[in-house]
């Protein structure tokens, strides 16, 4: 599919009509790709629960938080007590670094797809 | 292509148009695309294959971010349909529209079972007879009428609601879609009702389809979409000599509250 961008803004979508496998046509999904780009209900600040609600915090406190407790749930109850959901909005490449992360890093196959829940 | 190609470069380095739409074939994908006088050598990468978009509709939304400026146009038979019904809604300013007009190969025409191959003026390429035979509508007028309404019930069962055909349909402009009312259509179910949704849709299409044949494109179930809306285009016209994309000043007998309007 392409995005339409005017004036450098992504305004919509286009099928790829010379794909030799989807051949221009798209689902409804993919017709709506570019609407959560500029959404202004997507997060800027990582955003971490405290006390009942959630602050902003830094990218270093995150993912520092995160990586301990990913870390502490897989040495304590083993590898495929985690699962890992991706996402339509990521790209190819941003799915299978997810796919990655989860194999060889957290060493558990729990990896499914949004569009499967 | 070429003079095509020189026409339009003219027409942007004298100011005439400040962009020009076209499609374009890069590695061998095909796009719309926009040159300005900035990327003037993109002019190059200008196309005419079977791979179309709706260049009316993306005209039309260029326009209403930049009203203030001529734009030019690539424009094929279908494009031309397309932007004159746009002009009679009243979606596109023909003061600020320069049109190009292509004439398609008998190739294209016969690839895309197009009965009007060619813009009413020609800035490049030969004027090519259209095809005027459809054989799946002579099949299906054929069929009785119970086998007729199985066929169709059995098309649209295949639908996956994508919106795919009102989305790449050039004369498709309402910003609030009655496909997309949920007293009309239900949400949630995948086929929509049938025949519900794709009649709503062909109502809609009958003052307006030029029969360009994108909406077929884009189907990825394969319905036979431009059947139908031929079909309505042949009684309209039976009717009341009326045919969408002829002429701006041609008003669709549907929105005319006037007593000259006859029933055949």
């Amino acid at each position: 599919m392409y995005l339409e961008v005017l004036d450098g803004e992504v305004i919509g979508v286009l099928p790829t009509v010379s794909h030799p496998v989807n051949q221009g046509a798209l689902c409804i999904k993919g017709w709506n790709a570019h609407e959560f780009i500029s959404s202004d209900k997507r997060l800027k600040k990582p955003l971490m629960k405290k006390n009942g609600g959630f602050s902003e915090v830094s990218w270093e406190e995150a993912i520092g938080y995160t990586a301990k407790e990913l870390k502490r749930v897989r040495d304590q109850y083993g590898p495929d007590s985690i699962g890992v959901l991706t996402s339509a909005k990521c790209t190819n490449e941003e799915n299978y670094l997810l796919m990655k992360f989860t194999r060889a890093v957290l060493g558990t196959n729990n990896i499914d797809h949004c569009a499967r829940l | 292509m070429e003079e095509l190609k020189e026409k339009v470069k003219q027409a942007l380095e004298t100011g005439t148009i400040s962009g020009f739409l076209g499609l374009k074939n890069e590695g061998g994908h095909v796009s719309p695309y926009l040159v300005t006088r900035d990327n003037l050598d993109e002019l190059e990468l200008l196309t005419l294959e079977d791979k179309r978009y709706p260049l009316a509709k993306i005209l039309g939304r260029i326009a209403a971010k930049h009203p203030e400026k001529t734009l030019g146009v690539m424009v094929r038979g279908c494009d031309e349909k397309a932007i004159i019904e746009l002009l009679k809604a009243n979606q596109l300013d023909e003061k600020r529209i320069v049109r190009f007009g292509v004439a398609c190969t008998q190739q294209l025409a016969e690839k895309c079972r197009c009965p009007t191959p060619y813009p009413t003026q020609i800035d490049a390429g030969e004027k090519v007879k259209g095809v005027t035979t459809d054989e799946l509508l002579s099949q299906i007028e054929q069929m009785a009428v119970d086998d007729r309404l199985r066929y169709w019930l059995n098309q649209f069962g295949k639908c996956i609601k994508c919106y795919g055909c009102r989305n790449i349909c050039p004369v498709c402009y309402c910003t609030e879609c009655a496909l997309e009312d949920r007293l009309l259509v239900p949400g949630g179910k995948i086929p929509p009702d049938t025949p519900v949704f794709h009649l709503i849709k062909a109502c809609h299409m009958i003052e307006r389809c030029i029969d360009c044949g994108l909406c077929e494109q884009a189907c990825p179930a394969g319905i036979p979409l431009r059947t139908i809306y031929r079909k309505m285009g042949q009684v309209m016209n039976k009717l009341f000599n009326y045919v969408p994309g002829r002429a701006v000043e041609e008003k669709s007998p549907l929105g005319a509250l006037e007593e000259r309007t006859k029933v055949a």
